[in-house]
């Protein structure tokens, strides 16, 4: 598809109908764009060709600061090809001259090739990196969300005026707004990264680092953890939802509900996910489950994910997490209970699929 | 320079013989088990080589092991425990036992030839250099046979490493196995530092120096500024692990982030370390093989300067995304971009080196050609990732995986392989086959492409690194899987290359002892089967003497300069001063010995009982080293002579013996402290570090140590220093006092820093408890340790005087000991103002 011309940020960033490339990222997850390629050279083709990659790429263009350093991208990469092209060029052209005078080209290989060309160019990268950098930097945000690193998962916070709303590992925000993410850590250093949106930034105990995104594409885009964290940090991910405004404020009110009527009348498996201690290290508001320790599950059956992003929330990958649990993840701080009878497993996993 | 050349006539054969007897019979060879008691260079350089090749290729199989697990997704042939021990393991050992040990093995292997000397100014400290590595990279690499590799990635980050729950022993072995290893490392740069400065022949002023000797000359001083802080930092990690000393822990005061800028203040040059000796190489090469000297010969070395220079002002630029403010990200991307500038008029002054000469393809100029596509691409890239907002994508992305093998084996393992072609001839006498060479070099030069090419665009999909699986549905799959099919064809060139080089070379013909008709002196050697080198020691009046001085090389090999023999059965080498390379004075020194392997072992033992917290082992280990080295320095070549001045030839007679700041020793001292201080400068950054973030420190609620007896500690230890120089005063005067005040010294030290440690006991300072305390305390252990050192110093003095090795003008080991006091004086200063001086000024917001 041809180049769009696409808007640096600012304080109010345009919003598109469309999902950027004509990509459904819903479908993206499931693999249906899966790129297919067949040789080295078509495989480094695909991306340029396509322009963006998957939920996790940096060129999906899904906010705003992507964009903004994406400006960067194509002209770094195109710029760097022409410049060893040339070097390599020149390089052969020098092993093969037979020429006898030499002086005069000596100077301009060295002080020019050297010293004037690379000074011109790494001083007008400078200049272009850092007018970004301010450009980053003016995003103002209005949400303001929290964010820290365990391992190996997220704990999110949302700071509304009616108090705060606690989830985890699927962070949904508002298109065309830029949020402010606040981000820490209690045990390690992780690292916040959607790469379809923006940037990286550490979560490091002690600290707490400030990110903006302003998502511009509607849809469900892939983020990770950046910085090796220990045991399981290859599957330590998130989603990020961006929804419609209006559809994020009706999610974000039920959010801060406590767990659903339906869930709470499934009292066989309320007392299974009781008895089984799992309310020690989780919440489900409403319910005497109050842990700290492990993800907020008030709502967990609105996740698309489970166990940090790495599976498609379905019956039968919870039924898996809950008996294997180190089997889907090798190091995960949360015990398999692989001794539950079938009833036992059938109510907890109906209890758990209910928390809407 | 007075004396001319003026021995053109042949020479008489008998006398001829006599003298190459003579140097043989000093320079002997220890025969075999025997043989592991050798210091010389051409052994021990060949040693150190096969050895950092051997790590390379245990990190090469990690590497590949990687490669196989991420060639498909969900795969699961490695474990994740298992995995994230290799991929920490294997850039721990290509970083740190193979990229900088290999630039030492070389320079030990090749540069006293290159300087016409017959060995480096210290054998034995190489040698022991030698094994230290050994030990520590068998250590090291061994314990993931035990399942108890570091897990932790080469770069350690704290609190995941400094956490004994999260992290085994794993990192201890890292910890306490690296330090020893860069305790060797540091070693060999001083020995090179010296070997540079003082072991240069007569008349090779600093501006007549080949290329490569200034290359090694700025990258053994990069190293003992760059290794000093991470060896403070291990120091403070370990202290944190074994005692729970606050250091980072942001619980208490400390801060996660102080490790990153002492590990990066080291990582950072580490990358110039392992890239300048490189293209030191491709300098020596490529005149021999364009037969023309480098152009802008001056232009090249202010560069390599420039370059060591600014790698130590961008090691922020691995810390974009830890939420800096944008100023100092600002600065260090401009810092990140000039080094752009020199590193292009070194690659720009080589490529009109090729316009001016005439060269030839063959496989050394192959794979120096196939460093420079490689390079400047990872280069260009670098420029890329030092822009801030593109790296908040890029940083720890594929995308920079990829960046740093282009940087590295572009610019420093190709250039090594072609290393090895050009001086294979010089190492063994015989030619390394050039049809394998190049075999070997297409199949590194498309595996390396196939594998590392894609990673960039694997990077630009999102996948992070250090992952040990990742998800199908990722999109991932088809690049990974064609860079791993890459890493088995470079692995196919590599073995390619290891057939050659290993394979028994009886049928193939010897080579001519000039293979390449190149310049530098190391071709006018006699040949590998004479470890003395050079024959006799030239005067150098041109930058390359065998192209620019006719007739030089049949002189040297006739005998017909300098040192031509070994006169007492003593191995020698000539002293020159540092600027002119005047001559001063002829060395003794020393041959085989077992004593650096006792040395190295002990050593050894100490880090490694020390790793396993058996504190008594650990201790009586380190006893066990000391003495041994006290023994191997007693035994050693520094006596008083029997003849004070010896015949060099050609009329120039030298004295065999100096002291102070002419002598090889003094300098070694010197360089020494100037490291040991770098070290301690890095403590005092943890000091200045925690100020700096900490709204008030001492934070409220501490009583810093009370100014008085912290203040007389810090006047018993500078009387120490007094005592130390009296004695020397004394000495050199003839009067007597000398012995008293030697005995005083340990008595005035080691009161001193007892009432150091003292003010801070009294304070109540508790290492656990604060950052603020533990940083006290830490200044305060590392005083006393010096002192622990430095009291020894008097006291082999006083030993050296009563057994006769010493007298009023013989009184080297006086003269180095007072010059560790000073530097222990001016580190003993600064503690006293960080502890009585700096809580009294006031911090901003307490």
């Amino acid at each position: 598809m041809p180049p769009q011309p696409r808007p640096l940020g600012g304080q109010s960033p345009p919003v598109e109908q469309a999902p950027a490339c004509g990509v459904d990222p819903a479908k993206l997850c499931q693999g249906e764009y899966a790129i297919r390629v067949k040789s080295h050279i078509a495989v480094l083709a695909a991306p340029l060709l396509t322009g963006c990659g998957g939920r996790h790429s940096w060129l999906a263009g899904a906010g705003a600061e992507a964009r903004i350093i994406e400006t960067l991208f194509w002209p770094f990469l195109f710029g760097a090809a022409v410049l060893w092209l040339a070097v390599m060029a020149l390089a052969i052209a020098a092993f093969r001259s037979r020429r006898e005078e030499t002086r005069g080209l000596v100077r301009a290989i060295i002080i020019g090739g050297g010293a004037i060309v690379p000074g011109i160019i790494v001083a007008a990268l400078l200049v272009i990196g850092l007018v970004t950098l301010r450009a980053l930097a003016a995003m103002q945000p209005g949400l303001s969300v929290q964010v820290d690193g365990e391992q190996w998962w997220w704990r999110v916070v949302y700071d509304t005026p009616a108090g705060a709303v606690v989830t985890a590992n699927e962070i949904r925000l508002p298109r065309g707004e830029t949020a402010e993410l606040l981000l820490s850590s209690d045990d390690v250093i992780h690292a916040f990264w959607a790469p379809a949106l923006g940037g990286k930034m550490d979560m490091i105990p002690g600290r707490t680092n400030r990110l903006t995104l302003t998502p511009l594409t509607p849809g469900s885009w892939g983020g990770l953890c950046a910085e090796y964290c220990g045991g399981a940090h290859a599957q330590m991910r998130f989603d990020v939802t961006v929804m419609e405004p209006a559809a994020f404020g009706d999610w974000l009110a039920a959010e801060a509900e406590p767990a659903s009527a339906q869930a709470l009348a499934r009292q066989d498996g309320l007392s299974v996910f009781l008895d089984s201690g799992c309310g020690a290290c989780h919440s489900v508001r409403g319910t005497e489950a109050a842990g700290q320790v492990g993800p907020d599950l008030t709502h967990f059956a609105a996740r698309q994910r489970l166990g940090a992003g790495i599976a498609p929330l379905t019956d039968a990958a919870l039924r898996r997490w809950i008996t294997r649990t180190q089997d889907m993840k090798p190091g995960v701080e949360m015990p398999a209970y692989p001794d539950l009878s079938p009833e036992a497993l059938d109510a907890l996993v109906g209890f758990l699929m209910a928390l809407k | 320079m007075t004396q001319v050349p003026d021995d053109h006539q042949p020479r008489d054969g008998g006398r001829d013989a006599a003298e190459r007897a003579s140097l043989a019979e000093a320079w002997r060879t220890p025969t075999g088990w025997r043989y592991v008691s050798a210091v010389n260079n051409s052994h021990v350089g060949k040693w150190y080589i096969l050895a950092a090749f051997g790590f390379f290729t245990f990190a090469g199989l990690l590497a590949l092991l990687i490669r196989t697990q991420l060639a498909v997704p969900e795969n699961d042939l490695l474990s994740m425990e298992l995995y994230n021990q290799v991929f920490t393991l294997h850039g721990t050992a290509m970083m740190f036992l193979f990229a900088v040990p290999i630039f030492e093995a070389v320079a030990i292997l090749i540069l006293p030839e290159m300087l016409g000397s017959r060995d480096l100014p210290f054998p034995r400290l190489s040698a022991f250099g030698f094994w230290c590595f050994v030990i520590g990279g068998v250590f090291v690499c061994g314990s993931i046979f035990w399942n108890a590799a570091p897990s932790g990635g080469w770069f350690m980050y704290p609190p995941l490493s400094s956490d004994p729950e999260q992290t085994g022993i794993g990192t201890d072995i890292w910890l306490l196995g690296l330090s020893f290893i860069e305790v060797a490392s540091i070693a060999a740069a001083i020995e090179l530092i010296v070997g540079v400065l003082k072991c240069r022949p007569p008349g090779m002023r600093l501006n007549l120096m080949p290329l490569y000797c200034w290359y090694v000359l700025v990258v053994a001083g990069m190293i003992l500024f760059a290794f000093p802080p991470l060896i403070a930092g291990d120091l403070l990690l370990e202290m944190e692990r074994a005692f729970g000393w606050a250091f980072f822990d942001a619980d208490r005061g400390g801060d996660p982030l102080l490790w990153q800028h002492l590990f990066w203040i080291f990582g950072h040059p580490e990358v110039y370390i392992i890239f300048l000796p490189s293209i030191a190489l491709i300098a020596t090469i490529l005149p021999a093989m364009t037969r023309s000297p480098v152009v802008g010969h001056s232009w090249v070395i202010l560069s390599a300067i420039g370059v060591a220079f600014l790698s130590f002002g961008l090691w922020v630029h691995h810390m974009f995304t830890t939420g800096l403010p944008n100023i100092s990200l600002g600065f260090f991307s401009a810092a990140s971009e000039a080094v752009a500038i020199p590193t292009g008029i070194q690659i720009f002054c080589f490529i009109a080196t090729l316009l001016v000469g005439r060269a030839s393809l063959n496989a050394p100029m192959l794979f120096a050609g196939g460093a420079l596509a490689i390079f400047v691409f990872g280069g260009l890239t670098g420029v890329m990732v030092a822009i801030v907002p593109f790296d908040f994508q890029a940083h720890d992305s594929y995308f920079v995986v990829a960046h740093l093998h282009y940087t590295l084996i572009g610019g420093m393992l190709f250039p090594i392989f072609a290393g090895v072609y050009y001086w294979y001839p010089f190492a063994t006498g015989h030619m390394l086959s050039e049809r394998l060479g190049r075999w070997a070099f297409w199949l590194m030069f498309a595996g390396f492409n196939i594998a590392f090419l894609p990673m960039h665009w694997t990077g630009v999909l999102g996948m992070p690194r250090r992952v040990w699986t990742y998800a199908a549905d990722m999109g991932w799959n088809e690049l990974n899987l064609v860079s791993s099919a890459g890493a088995y064809i470079l692995a196919a060139g590599f073995v390619v290359f290891a057939f050659d080089v290993l394979r028994p070379k009886g049928r193939t013909p010897t080579a001519p002892a000039d293979p390449w008709k190149a310049a530098t002196l190391e071709w006018a050697r006699e040949g590998p089967g004479s470890p003395w080198g050079i024959r006799s020691v030239p005067e150098i009046t041109t930058r390359y003497p065998l192209w620019q001085q006719p007739g030089l090389k049949d002189e040297i090999l006739r005998g017909a300069w300098y040192l031509s023999d070994a006169k007492d059965g003593r191995r020698e080498m000539m002293v020159t001063d540092i600027l002119d390379a005047r001559p001063m004075f002829v060395q003794r020194i020393p041959g085989p010995g077992f004593v650096t392997i006792f040395a190295a072992g002990f050593l050894g033992a100490a880090f490694i009982f020390a790793t396993y917290h058996w504190w008594l082992a650990a201790a009586a280990a380190l006893a066990a080293f000391v003495a041994t080295v006290l023994y191997w320095l007693w035994t050693g070549t520094g006596g008083i002579p029997q003849t004070p001045r010896r015949d060099c030839g050609r009329g120039l007679e030298l004295p065999l013996y100096a002291s102070g700041a002419g002598s090889a020793g003094w300098w070694a001292m010197f360089i020494t402290m100037i490291g040991d201080t770098t070290a301690f400068v890095g403590l005092v950054f943890a000091y200045a570090f925690f100020w700096t973030v900490h709204g008030s420190f001492p934070p409220p609620g501490t009583t810093p140590p009370d100014p008085l007896p912290a203040s007389g500690g810090a006047l018993l230890i500078a009387a120490a220093w007094a005592l130390m120089m009296a004695a020397r005063g004394l000495n050199a005067a003839g009067r007597r006092g000398a012995g008293a005040a030697l005995l005083l010294v340990p008595v005035a030290a080691v009161a001193g820093a007892a009432a150091l440690a003292f003010a801070a006991f009294r304070a109540g300072l508790d290492p656990t408890r604060h950052a603020f305390d533990a940083t006290i305390w830490v200044l305060i252990l590392w005083i006393c340790a010096h002192v622990a050192a430095g009291i020894l110093m008097p006291l082999y003095c006083l030993a050296r005087f009563r057994a006769g090795h010493m007298d009023a003008t013989h009184d080297a080991e006086l003269r180095n000991s007072v010059l560790f006091w000073t530097f222990l004086l001016v580190q003993t200063g600064v503690t006293w103002a960080l502890i009585a001086l700096a809580p009294l000024i006031p911090s901003g917001a307490s």
